[in-house]
């Protein structure tokens, strides 16, 4: 395994090549278990019927129980994988292993009492003497124990799969009647090797070391937490920061270097810087989740004018400066008024542009939607442009007069050329919000 | 161009036409606040000397520490404020400069200059007390008239900036009528529609019939009314905006 070194602070062992065989180390089955997940991991790492490793570990656990303490063993050295062979393997051929993911843990509750059952009739067989006494403190610290692991386990694979991440009580619950059933078999021990009239004074002195412990350990446990959480800020705040880089390198870098490689045509330089400054501006200064998307169309007056705007400026290289004021979800009129604009600023940017920047305002005032698109180019006269030529006529002004709206064309005072498109906002929006208005003035 | 000649023949002793005038050559002692050194020398060297005009920078600081010191020991007419600065923004030299801001003998008037257009920065050093927003890719002439235009006690809007203030005044459009004074008035909302459509002031006083000085003195009463009023509104309107 050559390829891919793998990856610093991931619980996940390297992607398998495709071409050559990784090395194939040995997990728990995190999906499907019943119990540990050890003889599904085995199973997968062995390429053999999960159910054949089941019946030689029972079969084993008759022998003495030697099965049970393998099986231990097994899951006390062995890491979980999601896969029960590496962690993140192809789904392919892995359907019947990965069925059982969401599927209740009634199995492993059955397995459970099952073993619990075969632990008792175990048990029983070996009932001959006082020496046996021992049996079932030991049995119920075991059970404890692999109480406790288990949860572990449950909690390590909530957090790889991002499920079960709510707080619960049975978590807790669980891990709190693990630790019950272990101190009832230490204490079960002790009450044996000593005598029951003992018992009270043998709680309490278990009960100091305890206490004794916590103290001597508490402050390096606090210590060790509060570590954690600040490693935790850490790798939050690193998370942040290489994803900024990411974004730097992929888009400035990239613009940067292509200004570099075109840097004797103005215009494409300019294209590209103006492109680029939008689309850090964005970035940066944009609110959460707004404008994420690109490629979506535009669904309000706002958007609708920016995203024209910008794909203007790309296209013809001339700055354009949007500034909108207010704004309202878009209808069949106002789309047809934000092509006629758009028209607008095309024209703007092909015979106005030498003059400087185009300058697009759009403003939503009660049910009137304004735009106006300005350039300070040399400017035209509407009357001396040939009849067989529709652009401004057609694309700017006929659309606006379809659809309800007005459009005026003007020259402004030092050159260049203002194109003014208004339009109302549909009546059913409009009712309603012209209603709203009048309670609010009247309440 | 023949109105601009108008206004300058009906006020020519106020010499507050960004030109001068009079004529005669007028000069501006500016500071420079920013953090980037070759941001600071390529204004530096935009906003020499043009024919009637001067403009003398006559100190350079790049933190609000720095910014603070020099500007108090220069005393200049107008500071080039950067929004972004090591050691708490534009807005904390802002704070810091309260006091020579409003001395009454020799005022130091602000103008911030930043390559942010985001609303929250610009409302943020215009409430600060800074007389004017522009933005880094303002040219050097448009910049020159900026500063004189602070320098004489006027107020400088960008059409972003007019935007912003149009966008935050639209929603309190209904609502009652005895906080009027918090209101545009019909004439500034005009004046700030056209400034937002990007005319310049000399164009808005031609589109409404009014002088060049008129433009001036709505703008101003606008600041005015975004620093000192509708102070509710405007957080109001920022924080539905998840500005601040």
């Amino acid at each position: 395994m050559t390829t891919a070194p793998p990856r610093a602070g991931t619980h996940y062992a390297p992607a398998p090549d495709p071409e050559e065989p990784p090395v194939r180390k040995l997990y728990r089955s995190a999906d499907g278990r019943l119990l540990g997940g050890v003889a599904r991991g085995l199973a997968g790492h062995l390429g053999l019927p999960v159910s054949w490793v089941r019946i030689v570990f029972v079969a084993l656990f008759m022998a003495d129980g030697l099965g049970a303490v393998l099986y231990a063993a097994f899951w006390f050295f062995v890491p979980l994988g999601v896969g029960g062979v590496e962690a993140r393997r192809p789904a392919a051929g892995e359907g019947r292993r990965r069925r059982a993911v969401r599927r209740p843990d009634k199995g492993q509750v059955f397995a459970l009492i099952a073993l619990l059952a075969g632990a008792s009739i175990v048990a029983s067989r070996f009932q001959l003497g006082q020496a046996n006494g021992y049996l079932w403190p030991v049995l119920l610290i075991g059970a404890g124990v692999a109480l406790v692991w288990r949860q572990a386990d449950n909690a390590r694979r909530a957090q790889w799969l991002e499920i079960g991440r709510r707080k619960g009580v049975l978590p807790v619950l669980r891990g709190a009647a693990g630790v019950a059933l272990v101190g009832l078999g230490v204490t079960g021990i002790v009450v044996l090797q000593g005598s029951v009239r003992h018992l009270g004074s043998v709680l309490q002195a278990a009960l100091a070391v305890v206490v004794g412990i916590a103290l001597l350990a508490g402050p390096y446990l606090v210590r060790i937490m509060q570590d954690l959480s600040e490693e935790r800020l850490m790798r939050i705040r690193a998370q942040e920061r290489a994803e900024v880089a990411a974004h730097v390198h992929d888009s400035v870098l990239h613009t940067l270097t292509l200004i570099q490689r075109s840097a004797d045509d103005p215009r494409e330089v300019a294209r590209l810087a103006r492109a680029q400054e939008r689309e850090l501006r964005a970035w940066l200064y944009k609110p959460e989740g707004r404008g994420k998307e690109e490629d979506e169309e535009p669904q309000t007056v706002a958007e609708a004018v920016r995203k024209a705007a910008a794909e203007v400026e790309d296209h013809h290289g001339v700055p354009i400066e949007v500034v909108v004021v207010g704004d309202c979800p878009l209808d069949e009129g106002l789309a047809a008024q934000m092509q006629a604009a758009r028209e607008a600023m095309v024209n703007a940017a092909k015979y106005g542009g030498e003059g400087g920047a185009v300058q697009v305002f759009a403003e939503v005032e009660g049910r009137t939607v304004f735009v106006s698109v300005r350039d300070r180019g040399p400017g035209f006269d509407l009357d001396a442009v040939p009849s067989d030529r529709m652009g401004v006529r057609e694309s700017i002004i006929g659309r606006m007069e379809r659809n309800g709206g007005t459009a005026r064309l003007r020259s402004a005072p030092e050159g260049g050329t203002v194109v003014e498109l208004e339009m109302e906002r549909r009546e059913s929006k409009d009712g309603k919000e012209s209603g709203e208005r009048n309670e609010g003035g009247g309440g | 161009m023949s109105s601009d000649d108008a206004q300058q023949g009906q006020a020519p002793q106020s010499g507050a036409d960004q030109a001068g005038a009079a004529g005669e050559e007028r000069t501006v002692r500016v500071v420079l606040v920013d953090d980037h050194r070759m941001f600071r020398t390529g204004v530096q060297a935009e906003i020499g000397v043009t024919e009637r005009t001067r403009v003398e920078v006559v100190g350079e600081a790049a933190d609000v520490d720095q910014a603070v010191t020099v500007i108090t020991a220069t005393r200049p007419e107008v500071v080039l404020l950067d929004v972004h600065l090591p050691g708490g923004g534009g807005v904390e030299v802002l704070r810091r400069s309260a006091t020579m801001m409003a001395d009454p003998e020799r005022p130091v008037r602000f103008l911030a200059l930043s390559v942010s257009d985001a609303a929250e920065d610009v409302i943020g050093v215009i409430r600060g007390g800074a007389r004017g927003y522009v933005t880094k890719t303002i040219t050097g002439t448009d910049l020159v008239n900026a500063i004189f235009r602070v320098a004489d006690g006027d107020a400088v809007f960008s059409p972003r900036l007019a935007g912003f203030v149009l966008d935050a005044f639209a929603s309190t459009d209904a609502p009652p009528v005895d906080e009027a004074l918090d209101c545009l008035t019909q004439r500034e909302r005009e004046v700030l529609r056209l400034i937002a459509r990007g005319y310049a002031y000399k164009e808005v006083g031609k589109q409404l019939f009014i002088s060049v000085k008129t433009v001036e003195s709505h703008v101003s009463a606008v600041l005015r009314k975004l620093q000192l009023s509708n102070r509710s509104e405007l957080t109001r309107w920022a924080a539905a905006r998840r500005l601040v």
